[in-house]
């Protein structure tokens, strides 16, 4: 028996303390590498660059659709499956407006507002983007919020009310029938065909010592709207008596109660601004990688919930420095592994912050 | 709650009977269906045969699922991944040496089936317990996000080109990647009979078929024996996981679903218990990933996504979760009604319409309905849709069944965690044994 | 009161450690007292349980603050004091569902500080919890059955295989008995077949105390075992923890009802802060002026 405790007590050990050292002696050896192929030339400074880019657009998308993963999570009490779905109809919707309006006068009514499934029309041929269609973009943009917001209210109305006082296991089960059930309503309406949807867009090229990192109008696009969106969510949260409200909610659900703090209403409001946001990050998800799938929101949800709990659930912050933590890993881990595996290690990265420190990085500050 | 008691009291045999029952109804309502629509025996033979199949296979996962989820409380959401674990490791064992200039690109260990069977099962059982280690100590959520993205690195790893193929002992072995892997081992059936000295018997059991389904026999007796053999498996799951419920290991884990802390606090190491569910529950499934794909020809990554582990789940959740014979049952209506009912009745329609032509988008059959009130388009369109909106459907049953019935279709069951009966009556003729009877009801008031 | 036959006594385990099985006490017979078929309560150190200079803060508060005391075997001893005083915490550290910043617990002579709580269980040290904590989805019997230690069915292999299953049967059926002589004690077999999640407050609390006896304890902690308890029941349960303490029982009690500990407790123990104010005999501290004044101030 001793040896056993003994032994048990040195695992839990080795968990807790130890693992960070552990985890910090990972990371300066994975640096060194780096360095090392740097200076022999096996990794080109501005290949790094290209990776870290593109490792902070991916992370933008993530923290961005991750805030409303994150807020649910915390004020309703459990993991939201079908919030990879919220993102895909998010998509859709925007981007059929876009190609409405892009396309009028030039193809078929019915094939634009199907978002050109099957090929029959094709983004790049309406030379859709941020430069060629502004209007249409920002109209997509809009359109992109509005309906995921009306979605994510319907859905909660119809089915998550009903079970509002169920726990969060029930909920959680509940929310993959929900994520299935729109999923393939929409592969059956738009197809399952992954089309392009944006022309080639205008870029420039930053020099970085050996070579060139291009930056493209799309990347700035998604910085400025994510940008700007995660600052007005930050205000909101602070500024606002919603806010306010939101955090007490996420501190303590019974304690907002009797405080009378209009529960029903803050639920309301989560599902507003989180279903707003996940639907421009949809949106803006697919205007930057050029490509749209039924698939697309489902894929990345798994990397959301990576981040979202990477950063501790209910802190934006957290959601948003873990997407961008998240994304990195996935875009810089080809420098050390296989790109097959790229994706693995961002869920790798999430399971090993899970034993590290499984309450987050931005633990115990709930929503703000 | 009283209609499945009633059920169970009217029907003979018990659990037994209630099982027996349900299937036969099944099996009466698709061969009937069937009859009625003019199919060829052979037609009606294989129907039976798919049709146990995918009843064989549900059940022995959701039977699996059961004792993590009803028993002890453990969300897995990574069933997918263990049943790739099963197959693809059976696979790599049992599939012959590479041959240059063959159809497989890569070979295996050459090892005999049975052996890449258990092999296939402890694999399974192993990662679980990788996967058990450190996870079963998080909050139920966390364990389903960490087992869901531990089924997606399955798959990608299968995916990737490093695994594809590689020298092991000198020979190329390998995965096969994103083209797949072609399951060039001897057929387990013939393999299986030939173990037992019975490839000649059943060979005659062929010809003899022949009188029925004159044919080319073989591959539907091939396929009806196949099913029955895995009911057989799905025979062995539950009396191997009955056993492990009514038992002191069966009670601990269903006080860990309770409440780990009382459980740890009257001195069980629930830890242990935990990580030996979790992995018996591992091994089942890589096992049933075996038995559902070995005989399929090859298998490829991406057949191994999220959505069979969603179909276990519904199917469990339709039986109610606690209870093996729920399990079973929830698996037995799931493959009948939601997974290959769709299809079957698709195969019905077809028959029914063999010249209409569906519209290759929901744009072209949708545009005749608003341009001329023609709905014929979109309903063929639908019809030819059927396979995803099957999934559609399956999404809006989980909902209502967590909205109506958590508790499972056939109401909350009853399973008492105890080598022995625990009633009051069997207590008191304990007692009273050892006592001559002078005490028995003393107490009672 | 009931009075329970005793059974025979049945040995549990083979891997049981330190002996507690078998030795019957002696004056079974004759008392008719209830036998948990185990041998009842060791008889070692005078003071089964010592406290030393335990610590234990969350995020800068300090629950328990250097607390030192330690309980005499076979008594009944009350640990009080006002709300936030850390009793909760203090039962917490002891059973191991938390773990100390410093100090030591000692159980029996042996330092069991850091623990897990299904160890410290098992050396004979077993808690009840404040909020009855029954297994809800399983019944009375059930709930009582998972609580002797060492059942040779809890190892998975020999539950299934055949031939090895028979001996776990055999052990079943004299758990069995076993567990009906103490519902029967605790007049409590009337709901063996009801599910726990459907008893009154009162009788899950004697379910809950009745499940912790059947693991054989040596000593056992009760927080508050009599909240949301009706008179009757009250007095019930008090008899069964007076009868139990008589064979040998050792307990330890967080009680809210000072009148309650006043009169049932030989010795009193104080804690205030997260330390132990003062301790002594109930008259002792009655007349304890630091005491009252903690109460006064601490809005009890």
């Amino acid at each position: 028996m001793g040896i056993s405790e003994t032994y048990t007590r040195g695992r839990e050990l080795a968990v807790t303390r130890p693992g960070s050292v552990l985890l910090g002696l990972v990371g300066v050896v994975l640096l060194f590498d780096l360095l090392v192929s740097l200076v022999t030339g096996t990794q080109s400074l501005s290949g790094v660059g290209s990776l870290v880019w593109d490792g902070l657009m991916r992370g933008l998308v993530i923290g961005l659709a991750g805030i409303g993963l994150s807020m649910t999570y915390s004020i309703l009490n459990f993991a939201n499956f079908a919030h990879g779905d919220y993102i895909t109809a998010g998509a859709f919707s925007g981007w059929a407006t876009t190609y409405l309006i892009a396309g009028l006068g030039r193809a078929d009514v019915g094939a634009l507002l199907l978002v050109g499934a099957s090929g029959s029309v094709f983004g790049g041929t309406l030379g859709i983007g941020v430069t060629g269609t502004p209007v249409a973009v920002v109209a997509g943009i809009v359109v992109a919020g509005i309906s995921t917001v009306l979605l994510a209210l319907l859905i909660d109305r119809t089915v998550f009310k009903p079970i509002r006082d169920e726990d969060g296991i029930t909920l959680l089960i509940t929310s993959v029938g929900v994520a299935f059930a729109l999923r393939y309503l929409m592969q059956f309406v738009f197809s399952s065909s992954v089309r392009g949807t944006t022309a080639q867009p205008p870029s420039l090229s930053l020099y970085l010592v050996d070579g060139a990192v291009r930056i493209n109008a799309h990347d700035i696009a998604l910085v400025v709207v994510a940008g700007s969106l995660m600052l007005g969510v930050h205000l909101l949260l602070q500024l606002t008596k919603l806010g306010k409200a939101m955090r007490a909610m996420a501190d303590n659900e019974d304690l907002a109660q009797i405080t009378g703090i209009p529960t029903e209403r803050v639920v309301r409001a989560v599902w507003v601004v989180g279903g707003g946001l996940t639907g421009v990050a949809g949106y803006i998800f697919i205007l930057w990688k050029g490509t749209l799938g039924f698939n697309d929101g489902w894929l990345l949800l798994l990397l959301i919930f990576a981040a979202v709990i990477l950063g501790g659930i209910g802190s934006i912050y957290g959601a948003i420095v873990g997407g961008l933590a998240i994304g990195l890993t996935a875009s810089l881990s080809v420098i050390w592994i296989p790109s097959s595996f790229s994706r693995a290690a961002a869920f790798f990265v999430m399971i090993v912050l899970l034993l590290v420190k499984p309450e987050g990085l931005f633990s115990g500050r709930s929503t703000a | 709650m009283s209609v499945r008691d009633d059920l169970a009291a009217r029907i003979p045999g018990g659990d037994t009977g209630l099982i027996l029952s349900i299937l036969l109804i099944v099996y009466a309502a698709y061969v009937l269906v069937g009859v009625g629509l003019g199919y060829s025996l052979r037609g009606q033979f294989n129907t039976i045969a798919v049709l146990t199949f995918y009843i064989a296979v549900f059940a022995m996962l959701a039977l699996a699922l059961n004792l993590h989820w009803g028993y002890t409380g453990l969300f897995n959401i990574g069933i997918v991944g263990f049943m790739a674990i099963g197959i693809y490791v059976m696979a790599f064992v049992s599939k012959p040496l590479y041959q240059p200039g063959g159809a497989a690109q890569v070979g295996g260990l050459g090892l005999p089936i049975i052996v890449g069977m258990i092999a296939g099962t402890v694999a399974a059982a192993l990662v679980g317990l990788v996967v058990a280690l450190p996870a079963l100590r998080l909050r139920a959520d966390y364990l389903a996000i960490v087992t869901i993205a531990m089924s997606e690195i399955v798959r990608f790893s299968f995916l990737s080109g490093e695994f594809e193929q590689f020298e092991l002992f000198g020979t190329r072995v390998g995965f096969g990647g994103g083209s797949g892997l072609i399951l060039n081992y001897t057929d387990p059936l013939t393999a299986f009979f030939e173990v037992f000295g019975l490839g000649g018997a059943y060979l005659g059991l062929v010809d003899a078929f022949g009188a029925l389904v004159p044919n080319n026999p073989k591959p539907v007796v091939d396929s009806l024996v196949y099913g029955l053999l895995l009911l057989l498996f799905v025979a062995a799951y539950y009396w191997l996981l009955k056993r492990t419920g009514e038992s002191p290991f069966g009670r601990v884990l269903k006080a860990i679903r309770e409440d780990e802390d009382v459980a740890n606090s009257l001195g069980k190491d629930t830890n242990r218990f935990k990580t030996k569910a979790f992995m018996l529950g591992c091994g089942l499934m890589g096992l049933a990933g075996v038995l559902w794909f070995m005989r399929s020809g090859a298998v490829t990554p991406n057949t191994f996504r999220p959505r069979i582990t969603f179909f276990v789940w519904i199917a469990l959740i339709i039986g109610g979760a606690g209870s093996n014979t729920g399990s079973v049952l929830g698996g037995a209506v799931f493959a009948a009604l939601l997974y290959q009912g769709p299809r079957y009745l698709k195969n019905l329609i077809d028959a029914a319409l063999p010249n209409a032509s569906a519209p290759s988008g929901f744009g072209p059959a949708i545009a005749p309905l608003v341009s001329n009130v023609d709905p014929t388009p979109l309903l063929l369109y639908t019809i030819d849709s059927i396979r995803q909106l099957q999934l559609v459907f399956m999404g809006l049953v989980l909902i209502w069944l967590m909205h109506n019935r958590p508790e499972g279709m056939l109401g909350h069951r009853k399973e008492t965690a105890a080598g022995i009966p625990l009633t009051a009556s069997q207590a008191r003729d304990k007692t009273a044994e050892t006592d001559g009877g002078t005490t028995g009801g003393e107490a009672d008031e | 009161m009931s009075d329970v036959p005793s059974s025979t006594g049945s040995e549990i385990d083979t891997d049981e450690p330190d002996g507690a099985a078998g030795v019957p006490d002696a004056d079974d017979a004759e008392s008719g007292s209830l036998d948990l078929g185990a041998g009842g309560p060791d008889v070692g150190e005078p003071y089964p349980l010592e406290v030393e200079n335990l610590r234990k803060s969350f995020g800068g508060i300090t629950a328990v603050d250097d607390a030192s005391f330690s309980v005499e075997r076979g008594s009944l001893t009350g640990l009080i004091g006002p709300n936030g005083a850390g009793k909760s915490t203090t039962f917490n550290l002891i059973t191991g569902m938390l773990q100390p910043d410093a100090g030591s617990v000692t159980f029996d002579g042996e330092e069991i500080t850091g623990e897990t709580p299904h160890a410290i269980a098992n050396r004979g040290l077993v808690r009840t919890f404040q909020i009855a904590r029954e297994l809800q989805e399983m019944t009375v019997l059930e709930n009582m059955m998972l609580a002797p230690k060492f059942q040779r069915g809890e190892a998975l292999w020999r539950s299934v295989t055949p031939g090895f299953r028979d001996d776990v049967i055999e052990q079943e059926s004299e758990l069995l008995e076993r567990v009906w002589a103490v519902l029967e004690f605790f007049e409590i077999d009337h709901i063996a077949e009801e599910y726990a999640g459907n008893l009154s407050g009162g009788q899950r609390k004697l379910l809950e105390l009745a499940r912790a006896l059947l693991t054989d304890p040596d000593m056992l902690l009760l927080d508050e075992p009599f909240a949301g308890v009706n008179p009757s029941l009250e007095r019930r349960l008090l008899d069964h923890i007076h009868e139990l303490r008589e064979q040998g029982y050792t307990f330890l009690l967080v009680e809210h009802d000072m009148d309650l500990i006043m009169e049932n407790c030989e010795r009193v123990i104080v804690l205030h802060q997260g330390q132990v104010l003062t301790e002594g005999s109930p008259d002792e501290i009655q007349a304890n002026e630091e005491v009252i004044e903690a109460y006064l101030g601490g809005n009890v």
